[in-house]
């Protein structure tokens, strides 16, 4: 089993759902954020392109804040998810200066790393995320690599993608469809 | 200059002090016995109450999600709601921090004056409030008449308000939602079509193989289930038409996007008509057989080819042409979209008209994929006397103007306030609900004559929002998660109804809108109109008539029933009268014609901006709405002020670079009360700078949203009244930079 | 023209707009551990080559700090510690992949050693000390003896030691920056170089001096070829290595790391000591300070410009 997210940036408008969606349900507190939206604008007026996505932790196969974790309570569970054992953390550091995405923070209140959980609450229960389910534009699929109708598959299968920082060699599984 | 009534920046020192101080005592501990982690709940160990959206007008419903302590931890769509599919926009799932922004209104304000003269707010007990505005309406009745009482109210809770002030005896109300935005629309396509657009709008979005945007940014603009449906017609692979000067969001999706010189769509719209028509292009059998007055209009747009409209609209005539036959193409098939926020420069009417006139000669209505017939339920009205005859009403202030108006002007309103203007009927105390006035209205000057000039005003508010400086007492609401209210019985494809009620008791002190309308009502001798205890009597005995019950409404939120009124589409060749005056589509207006207006659309030319300012033009960002959620504090985070959009030539020129602080002046030498941060874009124009609306708040008790960003409504000082129905265009207004804080620049008034 | 923004005003403390999240602990912490380092390995490389008379700054004197430097370093970790009180999980486990931890651990065997090492020579250094429990006595009697031992433990552990203090960077490949394995060997020689600087800055020994000044000059220079090195790779990059060699090449750090790293504090101070190896006066105190503070300087430069770094996409 393998999750990922394919995040359709033709037809994300933008408009923050996803952020605000996975505050309330996370309790990400103020200030902080488990995703966001990044607009990319280019050529010159009237010729111009915009691409907007909607970016989290990539949950990578081959993840650099996995490896740098000195007590292991960053680690990778079920299906490919990356996660952090609030119990385990000593608060170093040491993953967020090795995620090239900056997907994680020190939560303000506790002192541990926090960052998207792929909402594996949700997830166990044969739920989506809450990102992917308030999303008005339903352009976040998510689900499970390795099944081919998983929604993610599907997404992925008539559609060109690319992923990002694929140099930083992490093999991120979160897949932008362009 | 001091007025007489000080705008008050300052709450109570009481209030005021105590939210600052423990905002600042949030210190972070060392945490050693802390609870940790505050884990995600899980649905099944939450309760959800039924509710609907407030946070605009598209009234969503939804689920509010209260834990097993009785907190409020989310709102999430309801499934079987057609305005939300199970999924709220950002605005509604951010809803709750309208509950938990800790900012809210607590008690009830009055205004005091100081030996010395200053004025502040004291904080009142619910009775002496209420006492206030009924002993003052009461007063007004008795020196001027009820008719003198005038109401500004926007959404559910003005409605109450409505309700309390029709028992009193006065129909002096407007509301933005006429004057300041749909207006235009409502009364063109009322003479075309004989029938409203509603809202929601009856856009079958969902099935279209066109959609045609004119100005409406969708996606910024975050009318819930027009997002999802323009994302569904993308998936369809439908074909979309942007006309926008600045790359909107929905632009950027677009299969073309038509770059428009702003103020000139008029000429564009004929142009389409011009190609249809000499192309041959329009759906004759339709044209035919619905419409009215087709040669006419033939004639008018002779010589408006697309090369005459290159000339005003800066659009390549091949493009117009392209667009106008992929129209044709995917007829009747065809959204064209009529906007919502119109009112532009003025004859926002005659340009409505125009999307009419395009629509109907493309067949595109009463059809799959264009306009559908939507179909609303009846709500019964809880048992009460006749509403009381006023003497005059709004009508009767706008006098022999703007006849076509269908609702109260909030521009009139103000004017009939302020002596000077000699209106026959004069408005001598206001009261204010649900709408924040200094930042909805344009011409700040005659907005504060009129505050200034009127006896008394009550507010009506969830938050110390500008309005409430202005105030001579103020009632603080519950915000919608925290009360029951009207059921929404909006039309869409198949008639609904959706309850609203409290997942939570009020905070504070603050009361159900339904509540205060009530108590006010009782001490005005009108409990007639007010025969209940708690307003869950009135939905009840509603729901009863309806075949159903609260009881089974707190279980499923939204009901659906039957339609009545017949198929969601014309049938092929189906007879259908019309109702206006020729019972077709009338693409040559007689309604126009008699009131003395142009009965086709005419394109006339815009002022231009003098050298060195640009057009201000402005819209919506799709987490906030308007004003009232810049202090939120979950939307607050998405996005905490507006900037003003450059485009890279200009910034050049004025030496700006992204991120630099500009204050800015318009026309009139108006300045901006705060400075706003300058965005480098592409996405606009160099004729033109664009602002999102609703920042620049002047009130110091909005903790976050205070002094961030500016405010558009300050630079709209010139207004284009749309003579047909009293429509306040706001977008010929023009704007320069100044880099320096501007000389005795003190904070202004807001 | 291009842009990028966040939509969503994305602004999280100390990682937006940049990362932020390390600060003056970790380069205290990074410094203080090359610098025992230093001390360590050539107390236990003299004490191996029998010098002990002829070096006891090195071997005896400048050794009684590193526990202090030590529990200082230790300390300053700590406090950058975010989740202080569950700080003894980074003692529940080893995990090689993580330097965090490996250096951690190594830590835990460096620190309790060289104690003891000091406590074995303090009355060598106090000769009018006396133990208040006989125990004490007992325990010298026995470190005294195990001494070589000792010295190739410190030896080996003093490398590792040193050469954590740059892996522990360069581990972490998210910033372009640090992503060079230069950055070991790098951080070694310099905290080395601090290490002799300060006995040097001990030593009343000429001869000892001369010696030690000996071995730093060529430390220095092996430090100026990494660092030229290390610019030339990151040069050599990707875009993002090269915005990084930027930041030192006409970026916000280039004076601070010229003037006050390569030039104060590598090559005023080598020329100082070839002209006190060449017999000219130079008040001995002054390449020592230099050095020291270059070193200082260096890892608190590498580790901001290094948070600055990162890939574009
Ligand atoms: N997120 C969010 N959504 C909202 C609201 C909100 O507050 N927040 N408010 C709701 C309400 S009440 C309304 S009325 C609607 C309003 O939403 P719309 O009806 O979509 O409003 P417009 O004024 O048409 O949209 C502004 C757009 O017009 C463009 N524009 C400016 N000048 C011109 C011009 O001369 N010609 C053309 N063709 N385009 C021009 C601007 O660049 C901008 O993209 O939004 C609704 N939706
Ligand atoms: N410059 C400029 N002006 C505009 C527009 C623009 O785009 N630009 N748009 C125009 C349009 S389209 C419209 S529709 C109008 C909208 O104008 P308004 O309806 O005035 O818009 P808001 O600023 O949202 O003000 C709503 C007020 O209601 C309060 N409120 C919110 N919820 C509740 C509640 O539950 N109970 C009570 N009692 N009060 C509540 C808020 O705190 C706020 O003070 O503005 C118009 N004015
Ligand atoms: S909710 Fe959907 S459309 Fe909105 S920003 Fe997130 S991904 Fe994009
Ligand atoms: S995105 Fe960052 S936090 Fe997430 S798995 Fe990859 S490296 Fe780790
Ligand atoms: S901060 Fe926590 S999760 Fe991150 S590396 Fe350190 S111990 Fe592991
Ligand atoms: S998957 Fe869950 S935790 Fe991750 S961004 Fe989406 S809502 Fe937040
Ligand atoms: S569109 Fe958004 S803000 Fe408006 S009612 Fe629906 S959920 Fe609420
Ligand atoms: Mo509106």
């Amino acid at each position: 089993m393998r999750y990922a997210m394919a995040i359709d940036t033709a037809k994300c408008v933008g408009c923050g759902d996803c952020v605000v969606a996975c505050q309330t349900e996370n309790n990400v507190p103020h200030g902080y954020c488990r995703d966001w939206i990044v607009e990319n604008v280019s050529g010159s007026y009237p010729n111009v392109q915009i691409e907007l996505r909607s970016e989290r932790c990539n949950h990578c196969d081959n993840a650099p804040c996995v490896r740098c974790c000195p007590t292991g309570s960053s680690h990778i569970a079920e299906g490919g998810i990356v996660l952090v054992t609030p119990e385990e953390c000593i608060g170093c550091g040491a993953c967020i200066e090795s995620c090239p995405y900056d997907a994680r923070y020190v939560h303000p209140d506790f002192g541990y790393v926090d960052k998207c959980t792929f909402c594996k609450h949700r997830v166990d229960k044969g739920q989506n995320p809450a990102c992917v389910d308030v999303c008005p534009t339903h352009c976040l699929h998510f689900g499970d690599l390795d099944d081919p109708n998983s929604d993610v598959s599907k997404a992925l299968k008539n559609r060109d993608w690319k992923v990002l920082a694929p140099e930083a060699g992490t093999k991120p599984q979160l897949y932008f469809l362009i | 200059m001091k007025t007489r009534r000080e705008f008050i920046k300052i709450s109570t020192a009481g209030a005021g002090a105590a939210a600052l101080g423990l905002h600042s005592l949030n210190v972070k501990g060392f945490d050693l016995f802390k609870n940790e982690s505050i884990e995600s709940v899980s649905d099944e160990d939450m309760t959800p109450y039924p509710t609907y959206c407030e946070v605009c007008f598209w009234k969503c419903a939804g689920w509010t999600y209260v834990d097993k302590k009785g907190k409020i931890r989310k709102i999430i769509g309801n499934k079987h709601d057609p305005h939300s599919n199970g999924r709220l926009c950002p605005r509604g799932t951010g809803g709750i921090g309208m509950y938990y922004d800790e900012d809210r209104l607590k008690y009830p304000l009055i205004r005091e004056t100081k030996p010395d003269g200053s004025q502040y707010f004291r904080r009142a007990t619910w009775d002496e409030a209420l006492d206030k505005v009924a002993g003052k309406m009461k007063e007004i009745a008795e020196k001027y008449g009820p008719e003198s009482f005038g109401l500004f109210n926007h959404g559910n809770p003005g409605a109450h308000f409505e309700h309390l002030m029709r028992a009193y005896g006065s129909e002096s109300n407007a509301e933005p939602a006429f004057a300041n935005c749909r207006g235009p629309r409502s009364v063109a396509y009322f003479s075309t079509f004989g029938a409203y657009i509603g809202s929601p709008e009856n856009t079958d979005i969902r099935d279209t193989r066109c959609l045609v945007l004119i100005g409406s940014h969708i996606g910024e603009n975050m009318h819930n289930s027009q997002v999802q449906e323009m994302s569904q017609a993308i998936d369809n692979g439908a074909t979309i038409i942007t006309v926008d000067p600045r790359l909107s969001t929905a632009a950027s999706k677009s299969k073309y996007w038509l770059p428009i010189k702003p103020s000139t769509d008029i000429a564009l719209l004929l142009a389409w008509i011009h190609v249809l028509i000499y192309e041959e292009l329009y759906n004759k059998k339709f044209v035919e057989k619905y419409t009215f007055g087709f040669d006419q209009l033939k004639e008018h747009v002779k010589d408006m080819t697309p090369e005459w409209a290159y000339g005003i609209t800066t659009i390549e005539p091949e493009l117009i042409r392209r667009t106008a036959r992929e129209m044709a193409g995917a007829a009747p098939h065809v959204v064209i979209h009529p906007g919502r926020h119109v009112v532009w420069y003025g004859d926002d009417t005659q340009r409505e008209r125009a999307m009419a006139i395009l629509t109907a000669l493309l067949g595109a209505w009463g059809k799959r994929g264009s306009l559908y017939f939507s179909e609303g339920i009846h709500v019964p009205h809880y048992p009460q006397p006749e509403y009381p005859e006023p003497k005059w009403t709004w009508k009767d202030i706008h006098g022999d103007k703007y006849k076509l108006a269908t609702m109260g002007i909030t521009t009139e309103i103000l004017k009939a306030s302020v002596p000077k203007y000699g209106y026959k009927h004069q408005i001598k105390a206001w009261l204010v609900a649900g709408t924040n006035l200094p930042l909805s209205l344009p011409d700040k000057k005659l907005f504060k004559e009129a505050a200034d000039a009127v006896e008394f005003i009550a507010v009506m508010d969830t938050m110390p929002m500008d309005i409430t400086g202005y105030a001579d007492v103020v009632l603080p609401e519950a915000t919608y998660l925290e009360r029951y209210d009207f059921l929404r019985a909006a039309p869409n494809r198949v008639p609904t109804i959706a309850l609203r009620m409290p997942a939570a008791k009020p905070k504070y002190e603050s009361k159900p809108g339904w509540w205060i309308a009530k108590q006010i009502g009782e001490r005005l001798g009108l409990h007639d109109y007010f025969n209940y205890d708690d307003y869950s009597e009135v939905i009840d005995w509603q729901l009863k008539q309806l075949g159903t019950s609260l009881e089974e409404m707190k279980k499923i939120g939204v009901k659906e029933f039957p339609r009545e009124s017949g198929p969601l589409y014309l049938g092929d060749d189906e007879d259908f009268e019309f109702n206006t005056s020729t019972g077709k589509i009338e693409l040559y207006s007689l309604d126009l014609a008699d009131n003395g207006f142009d009965p086709l659309p005419v394109y006339t030319p815009h002022p231009e901006p003098p050298e060195g300012f640009y057009r201000l033009i402005y819209g919506r960002a799709p987490m906030h709405t308007f004003s009232r959620t810049t202090n939120n504090p979950n939307l607050y985070d998405l996005m905490p002020e507006n900037n003003v959009w450059v485009n890279p030539k200009i910034a050049d020129l004025w030496g700006l670079k992204n991120g630099d602080e500009v204050w800015l002046k318009n026309q009139d030498g108006a300045v901006t009360n705060f400075p706003v941060k300058v965005r480098v874009t592409e996405r606009i124009r160099w004729d033109s700078v664009y602002m999102v609306h609703g920042f620049g708040h002047n009130d110091k008790r909005l903790s976050r949203a205070y002094g961030k960003g500016a405010s558009d409504e300050l630079m709209i000082t010139n207004i284009m009244i749309d003579p047909v129905m009293g429509g306040a265009g706001m977008r010929g207004n023009f704007i320069t930079f100044l880099k320096e804080k501007p000389e005795n620049k003190e904070e202004v008034e807001s | 023209m291009k842009e990028e923004l966040f939509v969503s005003g994305r602004n999280i403390p100390n990682i937006d707009p940049y990362l932020h999240l390390w600060h003056w602990e970790i380069p205290l912490y990074l410094f203080l551990g090359g610098l025992s380092a230093g001390i360590l390995f050539f107390a236990g490389y003299f004490y191996v080559m029998r010098k002990e008379r002829d070096m006891s700054a090195t071997i005896k004197l400048a050794p009684l700090f590193v526990p202090f430097f030590l529990v200082i370093g230790l300390g300053a970790l700590f406090l950058d510690l975010h989740h202080k009180l569950y700080f003894w999980q980074l003692y529940t486990t080893i995990r090689f992949e993580s330097p965090m931890s490996w250096g951690a651990w190594t830590l835990m065997a460096v620190t309790p050693l060289s104690i003891l090492w000091a406590f074995s020579y303090l009355r060598d250094v106090f000769p009018n000390l006396k133990w208040p429990y006989a125990w004490l006595d007992k325990l010298e009697e026995i470190l005294k003896k195990y001494r070589k031992a000792m010295a190739w433990v410190l030896m080996m552990l003093s490398i590792i030691l040193g050469v954590y203090t740059g892996i522990l960077l360069s581990a972490f490949n998210a910033r372009p920056l640090w992503n060079t394995s230069i950055l070991g060997p790098l951080f070694l020689v310099s905290g080395f170089s601090t290490g002799l600087a300060f006995t040097i800055l001990l030593s009343k020994s000429k001869y000892e001096r001369k010696v030690l000044t000996r071995i730093d000059l060529i430390f220095i220079f092996t430090e100026l070829f990494f660092i030229i090195h290390m610019l030339m790779g990151l040069q050599a990059g990707t875009q993002v290595s090269l915005e990084a060699a930027g930041l030192f090449l006409g970026g916000e750090f280039t004076v601070t790391f010229w003037v006050f790293v390569v030039i104060l504090g590598l090559a005023f101070p080598a020329t100082l000591e070839v002209l006190e190896l060449r017999g000219y006066h130079v008040p001995g105190w002054i390449p020592s300070a230099l050095i020291l503070i270059g070193g200082l300087v260096f890892r608190f430069v590498i580790l901001e410009a290094g948070q600055i770094t990162r890939y574009l996409y």
